[in-house]
């Protein structure tokens, strides 16, 4: 166990905006002394709302945040022991670079020659030694960020937030910054909290990684544990290029996915609906009959320190990453190594729904009305000639107390273009590709979210209609 | 006849005409008139005049005081409006837009005749304050022009630099002083040039509200009437120093403040 103390911690922290869109949901962690903790995830997923609430912007709704075990949820952002890089580094526009960087100091009060000395020293760690009088719009973007830190280290403070600060960087000062960054967090030894959606950097910068989706918390790790073990598709999509197939395990230690039975080393009850996970450096290819499954490769790809091969099994695709190059319409077969396959319970992607029931005492959904009618569903249960609904003893049913829920499978939905014609209709939120088909989020205009499985490719933010047959839908009545 | 070229200096031609016929020519007409006598002479009395006559000088005086006045009363006022609608903090804004806006649409001279007669039942006889009643019609009819520059100077502020400053230790009182302060200056400073210029020249308020006093415009006006195109001119050119001067004096100020905001 670490044996260092917690130097923040995070309980049940909700943050519910006014129009009822909640942006962090329960959200829970515990940060120790001088961590790099990064809270990574795609944009909208609350991770810089969590950040604003640790800086003090934002307040949370729910919830206690305690700095060194004392309460801080509702102390101002200028009376907290944290400083923040922001993401467009938010450096005074009227004030040069050593006023930029005393302007902390100045608030306390200091006296002149201590910040004159605390200035040319923080300077001198972000290598900008004779800046002082310089305007900040003569800075390139790397020096500017490094005013942004030096402005937020030089008060000491006891956790340093940053919020995407190399968003705006090309891709080689980055890197650079990337492991000053890191340099720097030894150096100092602050507890760093960094956001980020770019998970190369998480991985590369990190003591422990938090991935977020929807307002979430869906990992928590280092980065060994995240890349190597991710609890659920979502994280072993998000981290690094993977291969992800729905499978069932067929006996101890055996799983059957992608059209084969693989050994593997997670031991998950017989008969259990399973997601799969291998990633591409670990699927090796040999020759077809020294293949735990064969295919054909249909495209290579040089990446410069290896080929990217794609390779169709049956109605699977697989991507192999290795440094022998192979011919496109090849026969060759597929192996993994079982500590290299990666085995999670499948989530129950089921859709759920409630039905709005009608004065006839017949379903509807989105305004339009089913075919299913409430009194089949309650056995024995009649309308009377007042239009009161009995049940099977001739008693009065109350309408108000009860509900409908409709459960659909994700492969019994399909989408289409003529949005008109669904039962109900929105976007693509979220797409994540599985072997032999694509696992569809769609969030609906009635703030519902569907998961469809469909084995076409259909982009992000696309507008659809979800067709939905009503064979195939599962009523059940709550009371 | 292919000795004509279509260039893009053709294009200036409506532009140069324009300027020399709106322009040119009417100042070197203002000049001609200016350091000319009756008789057609080339002489310099009317300036030496203009700086000797204490009437003439009063009255600059007299000018510049009302213009600071209400310059600097406008500024009190729109300061404030203009952060509260900028800042977003009341949610009733649209009220106070609306406020500031719906005067607007009403006939100028309609406008000052209401409240004309709001100042003769407040205070009897109009003859009694013709300064202050100067300033009241004044900071009434030029308070939008202050308002929005300033307005807009705010609502562009980059709410990450207040956020900065907060986060730094900055109480909201400091974060407005050392931020949002110096980063709408230039939109004060385009507020007060659009104010304190009309202020010194605009004799219509002083006239609607029968004031008897003098200002810069009713005086040059007084002398056209009075067929002394000489002098009229002579004061005409001496106003139009002044603006130039202050303008490169603000225009000064406003790089500056690009730059580097030392003014406050």
């Amino acid at each position: 166990m670490d044996k260092r103390t917690n130097i923040i911690e995070l309980k049940h922290i909700t943050k519910t905006y006014e129009d009822g869109f909640s942006a962090v949901e329960d959200f829970n962690l515990e940060v120790k002394q001088g961590e790099f903790i990064t809270f990574l995830g795609p944009s909208g997923c609350g991770k810089t709302t969590t950040l604003r609430m640790i800086a003090g912007f934002d307040i949370p709704t729910e919830g206690e945040i305690l700095l060194n075990g004392k309460p801080i949820t509702d102390l101002p952002p200028n009376k907290r022991p944290i400083n923040t890089v922001f993401q467009r580094y938010a450096l005074f526009p009227h004030m040069n670079i050593y006023e930029n960087i005393a302007f902390g100091l100045k608030q306390r009060k200091m006296p002149r020659a201590v910040i004159e000395k605390k200035v040319k020293k923080v300077l001198e760690l972000v290598d900008l030694e004779g800046f002082e009088n310089r305007r900040t719009d003569t800075l390139s973007g790397g020096q500017q960020q490094r005013v942004a830190i030096a402005r937020a280290v030089v008060n000491e403070p006891q956790i340093l937030l940053l919020d995407e600060p190399l968003g705006a960087l090309d891709l080689k000062m980055r890197k650079e910054m990337q492991l000053e960054l890191k340099e720097m967090h030894r150096e100092l030894g602050i507890t760093f909290i960094y956001v980020t959606h770019d998970q190369e950097e998480a991985l590369t910068m990190s003591d422990k990684i938090v991935v977020m989706s929807e307002g979430k918390m869906q990992q928590i790790g280092t980065p060994e544990d995240i890349y190597n073990e991710p609890v659920n598709a979502f994280v072993a999509d998000f981290i690094g290029e993977s291969n992800i197939f729905n499978g069932i395990m067929t006996g101890k230690l055996r799983a059957r996915f992608c059209g084969g039975e693989f050994a593997c080393v997670d031991d998950v009850e017989e008969g259990t609906h399973i997601t799969a996970v291998a990633r591409p450096e670990d699927v090796a290819l040999t020759s077809p009959e020294r293949g735990t499954i064969r295919g054909i490769v249909t495209s290579v790809i040089f990446k410069g320190m290896h080929y990217e091969i794609t390779i169709e099994s049956g109605k699977n695709e697989i991507v192999a990453q290795s440094v022998h190059s192979a011919a496109v319409g090849e026969r060759v077969g597929i192996r993994v190594e079982p500590d290299n396959i990666h085995i999670m319970l499948a989530e129950d992607h089921t859709n759920i729904f409630k039905a709005e029931i009608n004065k006839n005492y017949g379903l509807e959904y989105n305004g339009r009305i089913l075919n299913a009618r409430l009194t089949d569903m309650i056995k024995g249960s009649r309308e009377d000639e007042n239009g009161t609904l009995l049940d099977a003893n001739g008693l009065e049913i109350d309408r108000q107390k009860i509900r409908v829920m409709v459960s659909i499978q994700p492969q019994d939905i399909r989408m289409t273009d003529e949005i008109e014609q669904g039962l109900v209709q929105g976007y693509i939120s979220n797409l994540i590709y599985k072997g032999d088909h694509y696992s569809y989020v769609i969030h609906t205009d009635l703030e519902q979210d569907f998961v469809v499985d469909d084995e076409y490719l259909w982009n992000m933010e696309d507008q659809v209609g979800l067709l939905m047959p009503e064979e195939k839908m599962t009523f059940t009545v709550r009371r | 006849m292919n000795s004509f070229k279509f260039s893009r200096k053709v294009l200036g031609i409506p532009y140069a005409v324009f300027l020399l016929v709106f322009v040119a020519a009417p100042l070197a007409v203002l000049l001609y008139f200016a350091f000319t006598n009756g008789q057609g002479q080339f002489t310099a009395e009317n300036l030496t005049g203009f700086f000797t006559d204490p009437n003439t000088l009063g009255t600059l005086f007299y000018s510049f005081g009302i213009a600071v006045v209400t310059t600097a009363v406008c500024l009190l006022l729109a300061y404030p409006a203009a952060y509260i609608l900028a800042s977003g903090r009341w949610k009733a804004k649209s009220v106070l837009i609306m406020l500031f806006i719906i005067p607007m649409w009403i006939n100028f001279s309609l406008r000052i005749t209401a409240l004309k007669e709001i100042l003769t039942w407040l205070e009897g006889n109009l003859a009694y304050h013709p300064f202050l009643n100067t300033v009241i019609g004044m900071t009434y009819d030029f308070l939008p022009f202050m308002i929005l520059p300033i307005y807009t100077a705010i609502s562009r502020l980059d709410g990450a630099l207040l956020e900065a400053a907060r986060d730094l230790g900055a109480g909201e009182a400091q974060a407005f002083l050392k931020v949002t302060l110096p980063l709408s200056v230039p939109g004060i400073i385009s507020g007060v040039s659009m104010v304190f210029l009309p202020a010194m020249t605009n004799y219509v308020v002083l006239d609607m509200l029968y004031n008897s006093t003098y200002i810069m415009g009713s005086l040059i006006g007084s002398y056209f009437a009075a067929y002394n195109w000489h002098g009229g001119s002579m004061i005409a050119l001496i106003l139009l120093a002044i603006i130039c001067l202050f303008t490169l004096f603000t225009s000064g100020m406003e790089e500056e403040n690009v730059r580097g905001g030392t003014l406050l």
